[in-house]
């Protein structure tokens, strides 16, 4: 009976955090808070459901296969929320107005400035050593295939039909 | 007694919140709303498997759970690299 209530709460909470991801994604105006609302039935809704799979059959044998499933699905949810919020952060897919604080503008303000800062240098300190090596291996090559131009930040315009 | 109106009241929840995800799929605005409303729709598979697993009391489903979670992982990063990379390339 005990065991019989504990897996009922346990399934309940579980799929009611699947259709509170559901209600958040209909509902949410930009990306950031759809990703916010789609986490739930993640990490918490699953957490539950294996739990209450794990009660109901009583079998250890399957309990480091149910906490496999759900140590994978923790560390996993964040890297693609993080790589998903970085893509949405680039290609303007947010509302600036919603944010309370917004760290990662600093951030990247400060690696384009260092970007534009270094871009001779780099191209001042990369042109010798492509010359050496084109040089050395074949003379008649395509100036825009060579390697030392793959660390170039900016691509010039014969970049593009290299593989 | 009390499981099976459970169980069915269970399968109701996660039917809507299906629906509303592939709802979501449809009308996303862009390809990153898709992506998170297909995330979604694979964690509603995997609850469903795992509730077909509490209600039937067998565990053949539990490896599917595994291949689930790996497959919306693996998605996810994908269409998130692919959507950073193109914007790079176009500005």
């Amino acid at each position: 009976m005990i065991e019989e209530i504990v897996v009922s709460v346990l399934l309940l909470v579980g799929c009611l955090m699947s259709l509170a991801a559901g209600i958040g994604l209909l509902r949410f105006p930009d990306l950031l808070s759809r990703m916010h609302a789609a986490t739930k039935p993640q990490v918490l809704g699953l957490l539950c459901l294996v739990m209450a799979l794990a009660v109901h059959v009583h079998q250890w044998v399957w309990v480091p296969v149910l906490v496999l499933i759900w140590v994978l699905q923790a560390i996993t949810a964040p890297v693609s929320a993080h790589m998903v919020g970085r893509a949405a952060y680039r290609s303007k897919h947010l509302r600036p107005q919603t944010l309370v604080q917004d760290d990662l503008a600093v951030v990247v303000a400060a690696a384009q400035e260092r970007e534009d800062g270094e871009d001779p240098a780099h191209r001042v300190a990369g042109a010798p050593a492509a010359d050496a090596s084109r040089d050395a291996d074949t003379p008649q090559d395509a100036p825009g295939a060579e390697p030392g131009h793959a660390s170039d930040p900016e691509p010039g315009p014969d970049q593009p039909p290299r593989p | 007694m009390i499981l099976t109106v459970v169980f069915w009241v269970c399968g109701v929840l996660l039917g809507l919140g299906a629906l509303a995800s592939v709802v979501r799929l449809v009308r996303g605005p862009s390809l990153l709303d898709r992506m998170i409303a297909s995330d979604v729709l694979l964690v509603v598979i995997a609850s469903a498997l795992l509730l077909r697993g509490v209600a039937t009391r067998e565990l053949i489903s539990v490896p599917f759970v595994l291949v689930v979670a790996a497959v919306a992982f693996l998605g996810s990063v994908t269409v998130a690299r692919t959507v950073a990379s193109r914007e790079e390339g176009e500005s």
